[in-house]
């Protein structure tokens, strides 16, 4: 024991595990408020295709040669997502098709991009760390760290300020329209937020493993609460909880930090599927 | 007091029209009941009342210092809310969104509305209870403080009895009518079951193959076989 707090307490003298750290809190904490109402309006795939997206863009981004990718990647992310949520029902293919189309899609071309234009000698190295995100969080540098800390900051206000509105788009887009809640604009605004956090959050675990960030936590919390604050409390509770405990076993044990983050995440949904199954969930 | 005329009215979506030329005039106190084959626009012709979706002719108009949002809707039930984790209040309290504009969270007075719509509905009992877990009849009781949340003068109502056991639709349509009876609220209410419109509505309008709009009584005369077997209410004027 003293063992891992001696070298727990080696790490946390470098900067950039305590820059991990501080960014992985913040991106599980976003993407668990959204991944409630994601998960509530069918959209868990959501994450999925983004990040997909935001995969092809980075790799457009590589190969016309900028060397910040973010401003284009975001961009790119936040269109897409506006086209996904907003015609969710209106148009010819229904949602779950039009996002495993763009999904796929971007994948292929942004690989293909990179393998007819790639200057790198490690070409799988870099198609795989963006991919699972292997090593990205631990080479942030100060102006990332702050620009993700920035960002999560407005996603966890515009949240916190539109907790009301969200919840009655979520249950009930039409009653929440009849009533006089302008419901466009709080879902090009949940749009906008989504692709952000999702393009700050491939920096964590990498494009593949994003949904898990999004939907676990969101239904570890249904599986035992009966409320909506609860669920979001709970959620946002187990997203952080998950992200430090995998990083600091990542950090401990050598593993991949995506995966690790992920595997904790699996392992409290399974818990607490277990302790919904034993108390029938409970209404506080 | 009239609260709203619809005048040749058209309304569909995406440049299709599912209802032609529809005219008539709801006033306050009234119990409109709205029938029909299905597919002959009534859920759409409520959308477009409510302000929803624009109409494609004609005009929907508000009067009597009614605005769109004052009015209470109950829509039909989604799939996303039969597994929702969300207690009643909640639920009732989201009624009052109308209410906040711009500011953030509900006050006293919103929560107090909501403890109100709740007591006369009868479901004080559940406020702490998961949305999910009521019966069909308790869930609309829900839905129906949170459209009284909203409105002190005109209810829309689309199928409200429809996923209902007939002893849990009797009680709806009770409180329905008190609620028209003692607090004057105007009840627009699409229905498949003749026997509550013949027993409850003030008027009716008949959309599809027929057209018909008009008081129940005369409704009765014109279309004799609609209500077969349901004995005339005392006190109808021909």
């Amino acid at each position: 024991m003293t063992d891992i707090l001696e070298k727990l307490s080696l790490y946390w003298d470098y900067p950039f595990v305590r820059y991990a750290l501080a960014v992985g809190v913040l991106i599980a904490l976003c993407a668990s408020l959204l991944g409630v109402t994601l998960v509530l309006r069918r959209f868990s795939f959501i994450g999925d295709g983004l990040s997909h997206v935001a995969f092809g863009a980075m790799a457009v981004a590589a190969v016309i040669g900028l060397t910040d990718d973010m401003p284009l990647t975001l961009g790119i992310t936040v269109l897409c997502a506006i086209l996904l949520l907003r015609s969710g029902r209106r148009t010819k293919i229904r949602g779950d098709a039009a996002i495993a189309m763009l999904s796929v899609g971007a994948l292929a071309v942004g690989y293909l991009l990179m393998n007819l234009f790639s200057t790198s000698s490690n070409l799988s190295g870099d198609v795989c760390s963006t991919l699972f995100g292997s090593t990205s969080i631990l080479t942030l540098s100060k102006t990332e760290v702050w620009l993700c800390a920035g960002l999560s900051v407005v996603v966890v206000a515009v949240f916190v300020l539109c907790y009301n509105k969200i919840f009655a788009v979520t249950f009930d887009e039409a009653f929440a329209q009849a009533a006089g809640t302008k419901a466009g604009l709080y879902q090009l605004l949940l749009a906008v937020i989504t692709a952000v956090v999702i393009v700050l959050a491939i920096n964590l675990v990498g494009s593949l493993l994003i949904s898990a960030l999004v939907v676990f936590p969101a239904l570890s919390a249904m599986r035992v609460y009966q409320n909506f604050r609860a669920v979001t409390v709970c959620a946002a509770v187990l997203s952080v909880a998950g992200a430090v405990t995998g990083m600091l076993i990542s950090i401990l044990g050598g593993t991949p930090v995506g995966a690790t983050i992920v595997a904790v995440d699996l392992a409290v949904f399974l818990g607490f599927w277990m302790i919904g199954r034993v108390t029938g969930g409970v209404s506080g | 007091m009239v609260q709203l005329i619809c005048q040749d009215l058209s309304v569909g979506y995406e440049g299709k029209r599912v209802l032609q030329a529809v005219s008539f005039a709801v006033r306050a106190g009234d119990y409109l009941c709205v029938v029909g084959e299905n597919g002959s626009g009534k859920t759409t012709l409520l959308k477009t009342i409510l302000g929803l979706q624009p109409p494609i002719s004609g005009s929907v108009c508000l009067q009597g210092g009614l605005q769109h949002k004052e009015i209470g809707y109950l829509p039909q039930q989604t799939d996303v809310q039969r597994d929702f984790p969300a207690s009643v209040r909640e639920i009732v309290l989201s009624g009052c969104q109308g209410r906040c504009g711009i500011r953030p969270f509900y006050n006293r007075a919103e929560k107090q509305l909501a403890a109100d719509a709740m007591r006369k509905l009868q479901i004080e009992h559940l406020v702490k209870r998961c949305y999910r877990s009521l019966s069909g009849g308790q869930q609309q009781r829900v839905l129906l403080a949170r459209a009284l949340c909203a409105t002190r003068k005109m209810l829309v109502l689309d199928e409200p009895a429809s996923s209902l056991d007939p002893g849990a639709a009797a009680e709806l349509y009770a409180l329905l009518e008190r609620l028209n009876r003692e607090d004057g609220i105007t009840i627009i209410m699409i229905s498949h079951d003749m026997w509550a419109a013949s027993r409850y509505a003030s008027h009716i309008l008949h959309l599809g193959s027929a057209r018909f709009f008009g008081t129940r009584a005369a409704y009765q005369d014109a279309f004799p076989h609609a209500f077969a077997g349901v004995p005339r209410r005392e006190g109808d004027a021909l």
